[in-house]
């Protein structure tokens, strides 16, 4: 899936996602948003879940390319 | 509404990731069909993700949630029985043809199959379209941005048009699903938890319940009004939208929802980039899945804000009214966004909101360029230039797209009525629409000449019946009656199901007989076009669970359930 494509579009999304989350981490603990917190902390972990979905799906092709 | 640097900071990533994209993906558009058709090489989940966000444009979030304030969950049918199962049909049945023709457009489908003067007509009404609908879309963000930020309306519009003109002219169709794709997880992780703050207010489920019954007992109906689906549509008396069981279900269920999401290029250009048949087919199927799980994100808030200002909670939520002292549902989405979340959230619901407009736009935007190249440039302007040509007048229909929208949008920022007068004849035109796809596909006698008077005549049906009747209490006017009235809707609601209905049954009739006292179409053409005359497509290679007959039918059980279970 995906193999013949340019960009693996989970790679944005798992980048986006992180970033997003990450500054909602920080202003949750700066400005004591609880809601902040909680919540960046999901996006994290769903960024965090796409880059990994994007750099399992990079390494098939790379075995793949190297059977060939 | 105030920004903090948070805010501004998740603003101003999400446009940098969007710019970013295009960039990266310069490199990969050589041919116009990786311009126009992502050089068909988008995997099925990618497509049918980009397939339902290219719908999901703002007026649909800020409409839905409106909708869900003033008719509560009846509002869903829009989704259940409006959308679902039309999705289900086009990837079970009609996607093997649209994709199986290598037609790079719907309108092209036309020409293969009836005529060039069906397709014409298509592709006109259809760039028309487009360049207005993204028009008002670009109005409603200038005019919303400037409402909650104090943006300057224009310097909102023309930023965010410049973007959206920078992604797709750089990386054409991929950027634009890419960004769609985007959008959708952004629409999610940006609205969900608004729904969660929202019902935790309002005392969860049960409590939602509870005070829907006193808006509903306030307005005079039964306290389930405004939290059940079905129970009331027995007559159009007892439920705030006017309408009955069976004008929702043909003319919304069957017409409108056919009609759109079967036909509408829009949305369809976005599984015709899948990257095999198979992907194709389940481009719109995977679609569902999303799709019928979204009023719980797009009018669960519309009722929750409903019911708090019935005076439901305890944080004192309150819907603003307008001048004229109705309330005023376009702002459910915003305003519950400035009351539930703190700095922070609050950037990243607005980006939401502002992706959700931007990709509405380039939805439009890239189904144009797309038209305007294949279906009205290259047939009829300048037949047989090179490929390089054709992508070039891409780029350029890409750069005029936007800026025609942007025109469209100051014309309906001067003429508000320009707005209501084009949805109507946009409506018209688009009514009969699936009479002809249907007997297209599926009738091999369907001939050209029966397909384009069959379309004449459907529009000009729903033009009559919206002159010969009225909703209630309306004037006869831009809503109705403009020729007499013979007969009043309860609702306008009501009056729009029967105009589908009416368009529809005429475009089927006269296509049929003007097909049957014409010559029929040419035997050798039809392979790959019509049911009959095509070879079934073998799906056996593909593991069960993938096929599309599967996913289809798990689907339909799902939306069965959701229906029963809020009936």
């Amino acid at each position: 899936m995906g193999n013949t494509m340019n960009l693996d579009i989970r790679l944005p999304i798992g980048l986006l996602f992180t970033l997003l989350g990450i500054l909602l981490v920080v202003e949750g603990l700066i400005g004591g948003f609880g809601v902040d917190l909680a919540w960046g902390v999901v996006m994290v972990l769903f960024g965090i879940a796409m880059l990994m979905l994007a750099g399992r799906a990079a390494a098939r092709r790379r075995s793949d390319a190297a059977r060939r | 509404m105030h920004l903090g640097i948070v805010d501004w900071a998740i603003m101003l990533t999400y446009f940098g990731f969007v710019l970013g994209i295009g960039v990266v993906l310069q490199r990969s558009v050589r041919t116009s069909d990786d311009f126009f058709l992502s050089g068909r090489r988008m995997p099925a989940w990618v497509a049918g993700l980009a397939f339902m966000s290219a719908n999901l444009g703002a007026q649909e979030v800020i409409g839905m949630a409106a909708s869900g304030a003033k008719y509560g969950l009846m509002t869903s049918h829009f989704y259940w029985v409006g959308a679902i199962p039309a999705m289900v049909f086009l990837g079970v049945f009609m996607m093997p043809f649209y994709y199986g023709s290598r037609a790079r457009s719907v309108p092209e489908y036309l020409r293969l199959r009836f005529d060039e003067k069906t397709r014409a007509f298509n592709a006109v009404s259809f760039a028309i379209m487009t360049v207005f609908s993204s028009g008002i879309s670009m109005y409603a963000m200038g005019l919303l941005l400037n409402l909650l930020l104090g943006w300057d309306f224009n310097a909102s519009m023309w930023v965010c048009a410049v973007i959206v003109l920078a992604y797709i002219l750089v990386g054409g169709l991929t950027s634009a699903i890419y960004n769609e794709v985007l959008q959708f997880f952004l629409i999610v992780f940006g609205f969900l938890p608004l729904v969660l703050l929202g019902l935790h207010d309002v005392g969860g489920w049960t409590g939602l319940q509870a005070g829907l019954a006193r808006v509903a007992g306030a307005q005079g109906f039964a306290p389930g009004a405004w939290s059940e689906s079905w129970r009331y549509l027995g007559n159009t008396a007892s439920n705030p939208m006017g309408v009955e069981w069976f004008g929702m279900a043909m003319g919304l269920g069957f017409v409108l929802s056919f009609g759109y999401w079967c036909t509408d290029f829009l949305i369809i250009q976005r599984a015709m980039a899948a990257e095999s048949m198979s992907a194709a087919r389940r481009t719109p199927l995977i679609a569902t899945l999303p799709k019928m799980l979204f009023p719980f994100l797009v009018i669960v808030p519309g009722m929750i804000a409903i019911a708090l200002t019935a005076g439901a909670g305890s944080s004192g939520f309150h819907l603003p009214p307008k001048p004229d002292g109705t309330l005023n549902y376009d702002l459910v989405i915003p305003v519950m966004l400035a009351h539930y979340f703190p700095s922070g959230l609050l950037g990243l619901g607005l980006t939401a909101l502002i992706a959700s407009f931007m990709s509405g736009m380039a939805g439009n935007v890239t189904a144009f360029n797309t038209v305007w190249t294949n279906d009205i440039y290259a047939p009829y302007l300048r037949p047989g230039a090179g490929d390089e040509h054709y992508l070039w007048i891409g780029r350029l229909a890409t750069v005029a797209g936007v800026l025609l929208s942007l025109a469209a949008a100051y014309l309906v920022a001067e003429f508000n009525n320009i707005m209501d007068v084009l949805q109507l004849v946009f409506a018209f035109i688009n009514a009969p629409l699936f009479a002809t796809f249907l007997l297209g596909m599926f009738w091999k006698r369907s001939n050209g000449d029966g397909a384009f008077t069959g379309l004449l005549a459907g529009t000009v049906a729903a033009g009559l019946h919206h002159g010969l009747t009225l909703p209630a209490h309306a004037t006869a006017g831009i809503k109705g009656g403009w020729l007499g009235v013979v007969h009043a809707y309860p609702s306008e609601m009501a009056q729009n199901f029967w105009t589908a209905i009416f368009a529809w049954s005429t475009c089927f009739l006269v296509t049929i007989l003007v097909s049957l006292a014409t010559r029929p179409p040419d035997p050798a053409v039809l392979p790959g076009l019509v049911y009959s005359a095509t070879p079934r497509i073998v799906t056996a290679d593909e593991p069960w669970i993938l096929r599309p007959a599967t996913l289809g039918v798990a689907a339909l059980a799902a939306v069965v359930v959701l229906n029963l279970l809020f009936w």
